[in-house]
């Protein structure tokens, strides 16, 4: 197997990522995008320890599992406390910081 | 290796699909079940790149508990579960550009870094034990910095989403 | 993908090579079936003309008839045995992945218990689909429905089915999955999607113990299998035999045993994690059918029988104390049968009945009569699942989507005679009365506790079939007899599910017989309550004691042989007819359960079985038709008679009214769990964090924000006056200048500046890439 076959389905979650970020409104799904983000490294970390054989991606691997947990855990937290201010959590909606 | 050839190009099919139709189906819950899709395709991803302890936490903490605080935070902020026409925004179409650039700048670099060197073909797979003596030995300092972000992201949320 | 050998083993010189057949070798279908029609109905059941619900149906008949095949050379299988030969189960095993030489493996363990329980899932789950087919007719959610219905017969024929504990757990999940989907499954009631969310959480409780009693089994059996049967410690098989070869440490056994009960409780809706039952009955009725006569309740009882190895020894069955499978049995036994005389709402009856059953069952396990609990689980599931569809029969068609029997029920008989006539045969069999049913079962387990010496425990049986029999009489009176009350006489005014938008139906006349889509199965179901008795009919002789041939394993030492190929230590090497129950083809000679089985393994325990004796069958039978006499006097004076000395009896009597207070409280659990049991955990902890943040985390903001005030006012005076304000002002100038230019950018919108960001920073990286070669 081609080391880059990962790396670059890795590179297309990362860009679909991005969109989702971009694009999305709904903050629940701008979350869910953040994910794929996570993922898409995680991918890389681990094709990058089996090309190395090492150990330290993977290591790395569940670390970024746990932050996702925390992000995502503190996340939807802010959600939810944005929904109960405004009954919305569209994010074009959080626009009072407007300069 | 043939068969987990054909095993990797199915599962990213599958993946890349998932991920589409995450940010762009119209129905919240059913952006949440396309995730784990792509989920569980990574985690299959893991196992073909030996990493099998990665995989199993990927399926017990993104697909058994990540997945359900998504689902519980779509159905906390929203009333109706469905189709819903308001979930993407005016800028949707920048970020069609914006996303073949990132993808762009990657698969350059990519390619020009790796072009196709093979992955080692005996990799043995890395033994559980490896891992943990790498966590709770060099990586230790990051351990604790990350069991530390994992109180704070208890408190913190408990004090978010509290009622009053 | 390799297909691991059919195992026909043979034990000593009595050898025999058992009969197999391609219903047993590719029993794995079973599951498969249903599996593929849930993705079908999903995928394109709305397309279809009848919503997908076909799909369902077909499925569930393909099912039965392989089950039936499968059931039919199972028995072929056992005939061909030999007089104590242990008839080894159809097994096949793949391996799906392989890491560092271990395979992970996925299979089929067919004998003659999964062959029992697949048949009569399959059978219950045909006609409770069929059934559906005109209960839930018009339904919003009718193809979701048929599919989650289906993926529910999945999971349970997946489970019954399974090789190994993991697959079990797959299944077991499944059902827990789809359970929660059917029991909310009208979940814009607020009730009903509370019901559903409290059984989910509560079986979830349960289910922890299953993981660490999986993991407690595998970490203790592994070595032990792998090197004796070449299995790993995951195998069903592999997990029987360790613990039956006297090598694991009893305290050891002893967890694993009390995790995997901790699940059962949960599961089979055993004391104290009983709750979630009755309150389960919010789903549709064809739900509660389903899940609470054969499948999802049995599946605890199923993993008891199934693992009985390991209950046996851990908990010391047999042994002389009562041991923890027969108090909590017992326990739910009475309380649950008490619990039933308080309900209005006819399916509640049924789901403590339920309970109660349940705990029939649970204590024939937990006192060493397997066949006659195993058994139960058979007969119970037909006479349970007519009452309930019964019950829906006369909501449906009689009441008005009412369940209430005091306020919308009475005088039924005269309008459903065909759900009076099934109704009437179930209730027998489920009190026990011979010849239906439930009296060869249940008067079987009553009578084999007593014999294996828990004479406590076999009053607590006869006082529990006292309860059934009155509380069942009590529902009959005031569902089918006494003056039509309510909707029963024509009321209209409320329809409790009239907002389901299944009003096709609530536009009767008044109370009348359902179609034949409703009363085809319950008749069918009658039938079974009323004959399948019979086929394990000990008062009548040995020679119709057909279950116990077809499905009790045979305690006879097994020489230990590599299921899996490979250089395996075969442990009975050097003592090839080390079984002599095979030579002296008596039963009770056989070491397992009760010593260290020598030159081999033992799959299951040696068991008694009690004689049959008249004299017990005719003091069974006085009491329950004492019960039976006792509830029609006191239900029909205090409900038709409308009698002064009891009516009102229970605000007279200061005693009477705590115990119905008790009783409608259900004895207070509830408010335990949702007031005592979730705010001592919840509420400490956000009261910590509350005040973690207010001292702790201000406390430090507070010590940095009065050093920096200190600081800043230093640096005030001295630095920013003079130096930095002049360089400020000048840049500040420019900034302003500069900031109206770029205002439009700043719109404050998140994503837009998510995609600015984005694509900067992917620009600059285009860039960076390009330049860089």
């Amino acid at each position: 197997m081609l080391v880059n076959q990962f790396l670059l389905l890795g590179a297309v979650l990362f860009a679909i990522g991005v969109y989702g970020v971009v694009a999305r409104k709904n903050a629940v799904l701008v979350l869910m995008s953040i994910e794929l983000i996570l993922n898409s490294v995680n991918l890389n970390l681990l094709a990058f320890a089996m090309r190395s054989g090492t150990v330290d991606g993977h290591t790395f691997a569940l670390y970024v599992i746990a932050v996702a947990a925390a992000e995502v855990g503190v996340g939807l937290g802010l959600v939810l406390l944005v929904y109960r201010n405004r009954r919305s959590i569209s994010v074009d909606d959080l626009s009072e910081m407007r300069g | 290796m043939v068969a987990q050839q054909i095993g990797f190009w199915v599962i990213a099919a599958a993946m890349v699909v998932g991920a589409l139709r995450v940010v762009t189906t119209r129905n919240v819950v059913h952006a949440a079940l396309w995730l784990v899709v792509v989920l569980s395709g990574a985690a299959a991803q893991y196992l073909l790149l030996a990493a099998e302890f990665v995989a199993l936490t990927q399926v017990l903490v993104y697909i058994g508990a990540i997945m359900v605080l998504f689902l519980f935070g779509t159905m906390l902020t929203r009333a109706r579960i469905g189709r819903e026409q308001d979930l993407d925004n005016s800028y949707r179409l920048l970020g069609v550009p914006v996303a073949l650039v990132v993808f762009a700048a990657m698969a350059i670099a990519l390619w020009r870094g790796f072009g196709d060197e093979r992955l080692p073909e005996d990799a043995r797979p890395v033994p559980t034990s490896a891992v943990s003596d790498q966590i709770f030995g060099p990586y230790l300092l990051p351990f604790w910095a990350l069991s530390f972000v994992l109180l704070a992201a208890v408190v913190g949320a408990i004090v978010l989403a509290r009622k009053d | 993908m390799m297909p691991a050998r059919a195992i026909a083993a043979a034990s000593g010189e009595a050898a025999h090579l058992l009969e197999g057949g391609w219903f047993l070798d590719h029993a794995w279908i079973i599951p498969i079936v249903p599996a593929v029609a849930f993705l079908a109905i999903l995928l394109v059941g709305r397309r279809l003309p009848m919503k997908g619900s076909e799909l369902g149906v077909a499925s569930m008949v393909a099912s039965l008839v392989l089950s039936a095949g499968a059931a039919w050379q199972w028995i072929g299988r056992v005939g061909s045995a030999a007089e104590g030969q242990f008839v080894e189960p159809v097994v096949h095993t793949w391996s799906w992945w392989r890491i560092a030489g271990v395979d992970f493996t996925i299979g089929q363990h067919v004998d003659g218990l999964s062959v029992l329980v697949a048949l009569v899932v399959a059978f219950i789950s045909t006609l409770v689909q069929v059934y559906s087919l005109e209960y839930l007719r018009g339904d919003r959610r009718y193809t979701h429905f048929f599919a989650a219905l289906t993926l529910f017969s999945a999971g349970m024929l997946t489970m019954v089915l399974a090789e190994d504990m993991i697959l079990f757990l797959l299944g077991w999940e499944i059902m827990g999955l789809c359970s929660f989907m059917l029991i909310g499954h009208w979940w814009e009631d607020g009730a009903n999607s509370r019901a559903a969310l409290k059984a989910f959480f509560t079986v979830r409780t349960g289910d922890v113990g299953l993981l660490v009693g999986i993991a407690t089994l595998f970490f203790a059996a592994d070595g032990w299998t792998r090197e004796t049967l070449g299995l790993s410690g995951f195998s069903i098989r592999g997990i029987a035999a360790w613990a039956l070869s006297g090598e694991p440490d009893a305290t050891v056994i002893t967890v694993a045993a009390i995790a995997l009960f901790v699940a059962c409780i949960g599961k089979s809706g055993q004391f104290p994690l009983h709750t979630w039952l009755p309150d389960a009955m919010a789903g549709p009725t064809p739900v509660s059918s389903l899940l609470h006569s054969s499948t999802m309740v049995v599946a605890g009882v199923f993993l008891v029988a199934r693992l009985y190895p390991v209950f046996f020894v851990g908990f010391d069955v047999l042994g002389p104390g009562p041991n923890p499978v027969m108090v909590i049995a017992a326990i739910t036994i009475v309380i649950a049968a008490a619990l039933a005389f308080v309900q209005t709402d006819i399916k509640r009856v049924l789901a403590y009945s339920t309970v109660s059953q349940l705990g029939y069952m649970m204590l024939g396990l937990g006192a060493g009569a397997w066949l006659p609990a195993v058994f139960h689980v058979f007969t119970h599931a037909f006479f349970k699942a007519c009452l309930f569809l019964g019950a829906g029969s006369i909501s449906h068609s009689a009441s008005h989507h009412s369940f209430d029997m005091k306020r919308d029920m009475g005088g039924l008989r005269r309008h459903m005679p065909v759900t009076f006539a099934t109704w009437v045969v179930s209730t027998l069999a489920l009190c026990g009365v011979f010849p239906f049913s439930g009296f060869f079962s249940k008067d079987e387990i009553i009578d084999n506790v007593g014999n294996n010496g828990y004479s406590f425990f076999m009053w607590v049986g006869l006082g529990g079939a006292f309860l059934t029999a009155a509380y069942m009489t009590r529902a009959t009176w005031l569902t089918f007899f006494g003056e039509p009350r309510g909707a029963a006489a024509g009321h209209h005014g409320h329809d409790a599910h009239g907002t389901h938008g299944d009003d096709a139906h609530g536009t009767h006349a008044g109370p009348h017989e359902s179609g034949p889509l409703i009363t085809v199965p319950l008749a069918i179901l009658a039938v079974l309550a009323l004959g399948s008795g019979l086929l394990n009919a000990t008062p009548f002789g040995a020679g119709w004691e057909r279950i116990k041939d077809w499905v009790e394993p045979v305690a006879a030492v097994v020489p230990a042989e590599s299921h899996a190929g490979g250089d395996v230590r075969l442990v009975a090497a050097a003592a090839p007819s080390a079984a002599p129950t095979a030579e002296e083809g008596d039963h009770h000679a056989s070491p397992c359960g009760t010593q260290t089985p020598e030159g081999g393994v033992c799959y299951a325990p040696q068991l008694a079985h009690a004689a049959f004796k008249w004299s017990k069958a005719a003091l069974s039978m006085a009491i329950v038709l004492a019960g039976i006499v006792l509830s029609w006097l006191l239900t029909s004076r205090l409900f038709g008679a409308r009698d002064p000395r009891l009516v009102g009896l229970t605000g007279r009597s200061r005693a009477l009214r705590a115990g119905h207070r008790l009783l409608v409280e259900k004895y207070y659990l509830d408010a335990l769990y949702e007031r005592v049991v979730v705010r001592a955990i919840v509420g400490p902890i956000a009261r910590a964090a509350y005040a973690f943040n207010q001292r702790g985390l201000d406390g430090v903001i507070h010590a940095v924000a009065a050093a920096a005030r200190g600081l800043a006012r230093v640096t005030y005076g001295t630095l920013d006056q003079r130096i930095v304000d002049g360089t400020v002002n000048g840049a500040g100038a420019v900034a302003h200048r500069a900031g109206a230019a770029a205002q439009p950018a700043q719109s404050g919108r998140v994503s837009q500046y998510g995609a600015l960001l984005f694509g900067a920073a992917a620009v600059a990286a285009l860039v960076l890439v390009l330049t860089v070669t």
